[in-house]
């Protein structure tokens, strides 16, 4: 094998993160090279282009395509207002003409000789992108966007739904491995992000909802309660889009899993600080994970990303991705370079891992994933 | 081409690109090393060459022979350095993505999306002007896509003209952008009614970057979907391919096109079909998407189920199956809320393996299912061409068939290969057989294989290239054969029987019933073959008609031969506990765990 590495979720303290701002289309950036930016701060700015609005105005009028351009009051490219004439026709005995109003205001974007369709578009659509994160605006794309620098905590969570947001940190969990009671969350939970410990059940969802939570961190999540939180089943791992009144991030998986001691660890020391979170998730093409961002200005001493492109070594803190052991926090012990045939019969490149009680096991390589520094 | 004796050919995937050599040996081609390494297309190489490079440096370790000058293939070779030529495939990035058009959903647009299917697309969406959609929902469906490229068609010669021109007013109308590169227009292409041309460029012309080709349905009574399919090609190459990172260096380093990984699938299907002068069905499951491929009778399909697959795609097998589908194959209970984070866990970390055996039986019930769906949507699209008027006689008049009838008649397939991760590397083979047999429910005798490595894009696109080396390896060393399965067709009482078989195997003569509900394994070896006479009981049919007597010749491999009672569809009992039963009784018939 050429190079065989196992990728993992980056979790650290202190980090250099940066973020591409950009517009779908052309358009305006607003700051400058060095500027700092918070993350309400709108960086740059576009218009997309009108929605269009079809007319077959030939049944209308009675005519025919041929004839559509002699009966037009306005012309390819003029501006027309909602209920101002946009063709009529010119019969000899006036009573009879008849006059066709736009229904929407907007510019005549096409008249078709050959099908009798007038095409309008409505006035363009403003786009505004955020910097999301405060730091500060290292690089500008002239017309496209801008690259927004940081420093502080980054969390990268396996899966989550719903867009960006931010607020300040809350711990509701004790432990890491504690299931967070929907009791917990009260009105003094508006605006944060609820950290929680192994399990984030619907009826906790519900009520951060109810209390208007920005967004909720917690180890696992059920399908059925995901089920029940999109109404729908979700069948490819695209999020993020989903408006579902607030973030959710889950760190682990699904099921009952307790989040990894030091990613709770990091999050307990964020608690109070303010942090921006996206549950954006895409697993196909180009990887996007969940992430949380929590800026500290003073964070110096910078933990470089290992990017797992070494490959796996003994002595690696690992995680088990997988039944048996799902869940499980170790270290590599062993790396055999032999195949090995697996309970499922099976044979494929293995390692040894070491629990954190002391117990040893022997897993696919392809079902652990390094935790990264 | 001048006869070549090494060849070097990759393809590159989405996670990985695999390269393999073949070499003439003894006047035969064969396939001798392979080589693997992630695909580099994506941040932070962004350069698809270097994942090329490795896996070719891999193949160089193992065959010991030099490929690479620094960063260059030596072509053509020199004594033992170099390969005569270089050849690739390519689905990274997502694979080619279209959308098609065309004016009568069940005519000139399903045309479309065949031609754009054969091609090796991915299509998004289908437009037609009948498609229920008003104007402006379809223009702005149009806009959010943003497809790699749009076939639009419509119209016979000398047909609708306003129709078409309607349809392209639209595309005109959403200005869509191409998905790579912001500042190129979108290809599109024209193969719609040749009347209507003048009037298509008007409207198209300056807003996006038109291709006129034939027409793809210039009659009703035909399709010519070869020259709109040609054009596919050229343009996946010169928009898509070129916008892609180091593709334009890999393009230079080839010595035929690239092709889209799925069409050089389908090259060498037809290929095999066409030589050998049977049918076959094809099938690639993968992690995002499950292609299927048939040729029946010279005629050519390809499907691509874009959102059934093993890893990514897994949950959504299980939203479109249903949870009860995929249990009835599963030979113990599961939890359903436990089965559901199962598939939820396996589709975000998509790379892991199954290390229990319970977890590999969860992953083939799945797949089981995700190729059983991906058929039946190959099915719908495989059919005659919709539209066509016919003369119909008097006997005709109690026949219900009708234009548009499926062109799938698996009582009349030769031969059905299974391809993609979950069967090429199924530890135990007759569990790859197994899966097959309750996915596609083959008729009469059907003979059954799987591709050893992946290989097949490798030889179609070495088909377009010197056709006898891609079927020599084809036949040596890309398909492993499983056995054959001898399946009567009908329904009866459980235990009642519906045929009675003879067999002469290698070891000796075997005879006996074949009941309702059973499922039988012979052993019989690769390269062996056993004559099977079979007779179905009245009103079953073994492929010689209702009750008749059915004598063939059957071919052996790693899973043997396989006589199938279980009636077609398969029956599997309602009562979970007697479905339990039967799934483990048909599991340990086959010895599959």
């Amino acid at each position: 094998m050429a190079h065989a590495y196992t990728p993992g979720l980056r979790v650290t303290k202190q980090a250099t993160i940066r973020r591409e701002r950009r517009l779908p289309l052309k358009g305006e950036v607003l700051v400058v090279p060095g500027e700092e930016v918070r993350r309400d701060q709108v960086v740059a700015r576009t218009e997309l282009p009108g929605d269009v609005v079809s007319l077959n105005l030939v049944n209308q009028l009675g005519a025919s395509p041929g004839e559509l351009a002699g009966y037009m009051l306005k012309k390819e490219g003029e501006q027309i207002e909602e209920g101002e004439p946009l063709a009529e026709t010119r019969p000899l005995i006036k009573w009879f003409k008849t006059t066709i109003k736009a229904p929407v205001s907007g510019t005549v974007e096409s008249i078709s000789s050959v099908t009798g369709q007038v095409i309008l578009r409505k006035a363009p659509r403003p786009v505004e992108v955020l910097a999301y994160i405060d730091g500060t605006a290292v690089e500008t794309v002239p017309e496209e966007g801008v690259i927004v620098e940081t420093r502080g905590a980054f969390i990268q969570g396996i899966f989550g739904v719903g867009g960006e947001c931010w607020g300040e940190l809350m711990m509701l969990a004790e432990t890491e491995g504690e299931v967070l009671d929907a009791e917990r969350i009260g009105p003094e939970c508006a605006g944060k992000i609820l950290v929680g410990g192994s399990l984030i059940s619907y009826p906790v969802i519900e009520k951060a909802r109810e209390v208007g939570a920005a967004g909720l961190i917690g180890g696992g999540i059920r399908d059925q309660d995901l089920r029940q939180l999109l109404g729908y089943d979700l069948g490819v791992a695209i999020t993020g889009t989903e408006e579902i009144g607030l973030t959710v991030i889950v760190t682990e998986g699904f099921g009952e899993i307790a989040m990894a001691r030091k990613t709770f660890e990091i999050l307990k020391e964020c608690c109070g600080r303010e942090g921006s979170i996206s549950g954006a998730t895409q697993i196909r093409a180009g990887v996007l994970r969940p992430e949380i961002i929590v800026p500290a200005w003073d964070a110096e001493i910078e933990e470089a990303a290992k990017g797992g492109q070494e490959g796996l070594q003994v002595g690696d803190t690992l995680r088990v991705i997988r039944v048996p052991h799902f869940g499980s926090i170790g270290q590599v012990s062993d790396l055999p370079s032999q195949l090995r045939e697996v309970e499922s019969g099976a044979k494929v490149r293995v390692l040894e891992v070491e629990f954190e009680d002391g117990s040893r096991a022997v897993v696919p390589r392809a079902n652990v994933e390094v935790i990264e520094e | 081409m001048s006869d070549l004796q090494v060849v070097i050919a990759t393809d590159c995937g989405s996670t990985t690109t695999k390269a393999i050599m073949i070499e003439k040996k003894g006047g035969v081609y064969r396939q001798t090393y392979r080589g693997e390494a992630p695909t580099t297309v994506e941040a932070p190489f962004e350069d698809v060459t270097r994942g090329v490079l490795n896996a070719i440096q891999e193949v160089e370790e193992l065959s010991g022979r030099q490929i690479l000058d620094g960063e260059k293939i030596i072509t053509p070779a020199e004594g033992d350095r170099g390969v005569d030529i270089y050849i690739s495939t390519s689905s990274a990035g997502g694979g080619l993505q279209m959308m098609v058009a065309g004016v009568v959903q069940s005519m000139t647009a399903e045309s479309a999306q065949r031609c754009a299917l054969g091609a090796g697309a991915i299509v998004m969406d289908v437009l037609a002007s009948n498609d229920g959609r008003l104007p402006h929902q379809k223009i702005e469906r149009i806009r959010q896509l943003r497809p790699d490229m749009v076939l639009l068609s419509g119209g016979t010669d000398g047909g609708t003209v306003s129709h078409v021109v309607e349809l392209a007013e639209f595309i005109g109308a959403a200005d869509p952008k191409p998905r790579f590169g912001t500042g190129f227009q979108l290809p599109v292409i024209y193969a719609g009614n040749k009347d209507a041309q003048g009037e298509v460029e008007r409207v198209l012309d300056e807003k996006t970057a038109l291709t006129i080709a034939e027409n793809i349905r210039p009659v009703l009574e035909r399709e010519n979907l070869g020259p709109a399919r040609q054009v596919i090609h050229d343009l996946f190459l010169e928009h898509v391919m070129a916008q892609a990172p180091g593709y334009r260096k890999l393009m230079t380093w080839t010595g035929a096109p690239i092709m889209p990984t799925p069409g050089a699938v389908g090259e060498i299907m037809q290929t095999i079909a066409q030589r050998q002068s049977i049918n076959v069905i094809g099938v690639d499951i993968g992690g995002a998407t499950t292609d299927v491929f048939s040729v029946f009778g010279e005629v050519f399909n390809r499907t691509v189920s874009a959102n059934l697959g093993m890893s990514y795609s897994v949950s959504n097998v299980l939203t479109e199956a249903g949870m009860e589908n995929v249990l009835r194959w599963m030979p113990f209970g599961i939890d359903e809320a436990d089965l559901r984070d199962r598939i939820k866990n396996k589709m975000i970390r998509p790379t892991t393996v199954p290390q229990l055996l319970e977890e590999l039986q969860i992953e083939q019930a799945i797949a089981r299912e995700a190729l059983r769906l991906a058929f039946i949507q190959h099915r719908e699209l495989a059919v005659g061409l919709k539209g066509v008027q016919s003369e119909r006689t008097l006997s005709d008049v109690f026949d219900q068939g009708a234009t548009g009838e499926s062109l799938i008649r698996m009582m009349e397939l030769d031969l059905l290969v299974g391809s993609g991760g979950v069967l090429s590397h199924a530890p135990n083979r007759a569990q790859a057989a197994a899966m097959m047999i309750d996915a596609f429910q083959p008729e009469g005798l059907t003979r059954l294989a799987v591709d050893s490595i992946f290989m097949m894009p490798h030889l179609g696109v070495l088909s377009t290239v010197d056709e006898k080396a891609a079927t020599d390896v084809f036949e040596k060393d890309c398909l492993i054969y499983l056995g054959s399965c001898v399946a009567p067709v009908g329904s009866g009482k459980q235990g009642s029987v519906c045929a009675s078989y003879e067999l002469s195997l290698p070891d000796g003569g075997k005879s006996g019933e074949l009941k309702v509900g059973d499922l039988l394994r012979f052993p019989l070896a690769a390269e062996e073959q056993a004559e099977v006479v079979v007779r179905p009981s009245k009103n079953w049919d073994v492929g010689a008609g209702p009750g008749q007597e059915m004598r063939v010749v059957a071919e052996g491999g790693v899973a043997g031969l396989i006589l199938d009672g279980r009636c077609r569809p398969i029956q599997v009992d309602e009562k979970e506990e007697v479905c339990l039963a039967q799934v483990e009784a048909w599991s340990s018939a086959l010895d599959l765990y």
